[in-house]
């Protein structure tokens, strides 16, 4: 049964981070493909189409592998979740089914009209199918992001006889408290990691001096939305969705924030240390007090209650594993905010295309922003363990009862053989795509 | 309306079986037809378009039943786990093969990913055909041995085999030579579809071979559709009670009956869409002709102890099927809207179609 359990676990945790690689970069880039094409059909300049047009490509890439390794995400629900599946199925099957409907449809009929249908269709049309294949992609986080929602705040069920959870209130599951401010946070991180991209690119090229013209406009527009979007991404949003966790699940927010103690006169900030979990202390903590309490409470004394003051159960099953991707995930938008901020500075003073050593940051810049998205997600995922559904059922509740172990581990070594081939091909399709350059695009 | 939304999701998955069933098809005769790389490219290409936007449905058939059979759908994925696990692994690589094909312009490249593409076709069409098979024949509910359940009644575990490959063992496994038999029928049909559709969008060369592959195929698929009739009654003792007891069900074998016929005259069609409409034709009568054969029953149980599944013990509750068929609603005329706006616009032969052009 443990066994069983834990390899469930690591089949879901394994192809859900692998996944989600692709869709941030495709719900990002398909805003600022959109507004390259917006802008071309403004100003009529030939570039911005040719920069929209080589972005598709790496967008079309991208796109695949997010449907690919999606897939997979929808029926493990059943094949690995089915007890799961079957008590909730009433509630979470309504968002997902809605995702599938309103959103994947969407997106793909209107890709294959985006991609081979320029010539065919006029450029106004074109750019409105550009725009739906964004409308399907954030639609599909915002159904994605209600089912999760749903999970980290149950609203709006009752529960059967039989132990079902079965629907009261359809328009709850939208008006869940945790939603909004999850999705925008969402959104926004997948814009920050395509704006990175995009000036990685930029940066590439003019360090490279080819296609310097096209490197130039990557990169100012990678600084304009990174810094927007960096900066959204901290507050309103990220202050928000913390004040989500502290009022619904109090005990998680104190293990991200690795608070052991309750003090009386205001908690302390730690940036940096080690969560002991023998002493129940940080050790080689560095903090700044009083920080906490204010950043919470918009008060320097107000109290925070420590993990010592929750029952055991209450407590997330993993605290260092929650603390460390929570600092990550704080400390690296922090960092792109500083990036993004110097960046917009020199852009500004004209500067930026001949700071070489900065160009080389902006560079190599680029894979972080994966890595804070993916700690973000396991912040939230972790800081809901042990429960599946917050306070209701628990996740060894979850898992298909007649899937051995050893069937599990089976398909999970051939998704860990297949996702390094798919990761390997994404990269050498893409690294050929960028290498080509945008000038290739034009017919 | 439970019989509403078990309408609803067969209308979608035969929507998926008619859609992306071509792809399927098409990777078969690429797989086998195709051996100029003119003609390698056109084909894979009338696959390529649309791959995505058709695997879709099938996505949706998923998520309607999580929806509306949350029960039904949490047994048979838990109990197809290995084939249903494998069908993603063979989705994965009939994708990339499309997609990467024409990514470098080598021909070692190329030949790599037609063979994904072709193959994982193939044992697509054969997989989702056993499935079907596995669905008429029904699974041991529960695993019951002795006349203990070792699970709870909806509950079982399919290996992919057992050493006897027979539909009247106690726990029969994925592949029997039923199952086989029906995948063998799906293999046949989706081919005849697929050629259909190469035929209707595209100018390859081999068009006119292409008919008299049909032809042959069609001998095939007579055959066998005679044999599986004829051991039908070995996995289910009373097979057209549904059709004595509800007359007006007959009109789905009838659909099925006039689609293979209608094959049989493919050398003779003046239009290329005939073809495909008989094609069509046969995936809609098969698949509702075994959908009729059982209903109200979704999954037979092949023991005494724990009852079948059908549409009324796995469904969700009712309020929750009724909010969705708001939505629903809205979506699906949405979803004809996409279909059709898409079909329109990129009508017609696809051979001078390419990125961005």
């Amino acid at each position: 049964m443990e066994d069983m359990l834990f390899y469930d676990r690591m089949q879901f945790a394994f192809t859900i981070t692998f996944h989600y690689l692709f869709p941030q970069l495709t719900m990002g880039l398909s805003l600022m493909i959109v507004c390259f094409k917006g802008k071309y059909l403004r100003t009529k300049i030939e570039k911005y189409n040719t920069a929209a047009k080589f972005f598709m490509k790496i967008f079309a890439i991208n796109f695949t592998m997010g449907v690919v390794t999606g897939i997979p995400m929808e029926f493990q629900f059943g094949t690995n979740w089915a007890k799961f599946s079957d008590l909730t199925g009433d509630i979470i099957g309504q968002t997902l089914a809605m995702e599938g409907v309103f959103s994947f449809f969407l997106e793909s009929s209107f890709l294959a009209l985006f991609i081979f249908g320029e010539k065919l269709m006029g450029q106004k049309l074109h750019f409105l199918t550009g725009f739906l294949v964004f409308l399907g992609s954030w639609a599909s986080g915002y159904f994605i992001l209600a089912t999760n929602a749903w999970m980290q705040h149950p609203v709006g069920y009752e529960i059967l006889e039989n132990g079902k959870y079965v629907l009261t209130h359809f328009s709850a599951l939208f008006s869940n408290p945790w939603l909004l401010p999850a999705f925008l946070h969402n959104q926004l991180a997948s814009v920050v990691t395509s704006a990175f991209v995009m000036a990685g690119i930029g940066a590439f090229y003019i360090l490279r001096e080819q296609n310097v013209e096209y490197g130039k406009l990557f990169l100012q527009t990678g600084v304009v939305f990174g810094l927007v979007s960096s900066l959204l991404l901290a507050f309103p949003t990220g202050d928000w969705a913390a004040k989500n966790v502290v009022k619904y699940q109090p005990a998680a927010f104190a293990a991200m924030e690795g608070i052991f103690e309750t003090e009386d006169g205001g908690s302390e900030i730690i940036l940096i240390g080690q969560p002991n979990m023998v002493e129940k202390k940080i050790d080689n903590k560095i903090a700044v007090p009083n920080i906490l309490s204010f950043l919470t409470y918009q008060d320097w004394n107000e109290q925070i209650i420590g993990m010592n003051d929750f029952k055991e159960e209450e407590i997330p099953s993993n605290v260092p594993a929650l603390y460390y991707s929570y600092h990550m995930m704080v400390g690296l938008g922090t960092i792109f905010i500083g990036i993004m901020a110097f960046a917009a500075f020199l852009l500004w003073r004209k500067r930026i295309y001949n700071s070489r050593y900065f160009l080389w940051v902006i560079m190599f810049a680029t894979p972080f922003p994966y890595i804070a998205t993916t700690a973000g997600w396991y912040t939230a995922e972790l800081g809901r363990q042990p429960w599946l559904v917050y306070g209701l059922l628990k996740t060894s509740v979850g898992i298909s009862p007649t899937v051995s172990s050893g069937n599990t581990l089976f398909t999970l070594l051939g998704f860990i053989g297949l996702y390094i081939l798919l990761g390997l091909l994404f990269l050498i399709l893409v690294g050929k795509t960028i290498n080509l350059g945008p000038e290739s695009q034009k017919n | 309306m439970e019989i509403f939304w078990y309408i609803i999701i067969s209308i979608v998955l035969v929507i998926f079986f008619i859609l992306d069933g071509y792809d399927f098809g098409v990777g078969i005769i690429h797989l086998f037809f195709a051996k100029k790389e003119k003609d390698k490219k056109v084909i894979a290409k009338s696959a390529g378009l649309f791959w995505d936007s058709n695997e879709v449905w099938l996505v949706v058939a998923g998520g309607m039943l999580f929806m509306a059979f949350p029960t039904f759908y949490a047994s048979v994925f838990s109990g197809f786990y290995l084939p249903l696990i494998m069908v993603l692994w063979l989705i994965i690589f009939r994708a990339i093969g499309l997609e990467f094909r024409n990514q470098f312009n080598v021909q070692m490249w190329k030949d790599m990913w037609d063979k994904a593409f072709g193959v994982s076709s193939l044992l697509l069409a054969l997989f989702f055909g056993i499935a079907l098979g596995n669905i008429v024949r029904g699974v041991n509910l529960g695993s019951v041995g002795n006349g203990i359940s070792k699970y709870e009644a909806h509950y079982f575990f399919l290996p992919l085999w057992d050493s006897s490959f027979s539909p009247a063992s106690v726990h029969p496994g994925v592949i029997d030579w039923f199952t086989l038999t029906i995948g063998l029928i799906s293999v046949i049909a989706l081919a005849i579809h697929g050629a259909s559709w190469i035929i209707l969008k595209t100018n390859s060369t081999i068009n006119e071979q292409l008919k008299s592959v049909v032809f042959n195929l069609n001998i095939g698929l007579l055959i066998l559709t005679v044999f599986s009739l004829s051991i039908w009654h070995i996995v289910n003792p009373a097979p057209f009670k549904n059709f004595i007891d509800k007359p007006y069900l007959v009109i789905f074998p009838l659909i099925y009956l006039i689609g293979l016929f209608g094959l049989f005259f493919v050398k003779k069609f003046k239009k290329d869409i005939h073809s495909f409409i008989f094609s069509i034709t046969v995936i809609v009568g098969g698949i509702t002709f075994s959908l009729a054969s059982m209903f109200p029953v979704i999954l037979p149980s092949t023991n005494e102890v724990n009852p079948s599944l059908t549409i009324y013990n796995t469904a969700a509750g009712e309020y929750g099927l009724s909010v969705a068929l708001g939505w629903g609603i809205v979506g699906f005329i949405l979803l004809f809207v996409y279909l059709i706006v898409q079909k329109r616009l990129l009508g017609g032969k696809i051979d001078n179609m390419d990125y961005g052009h």
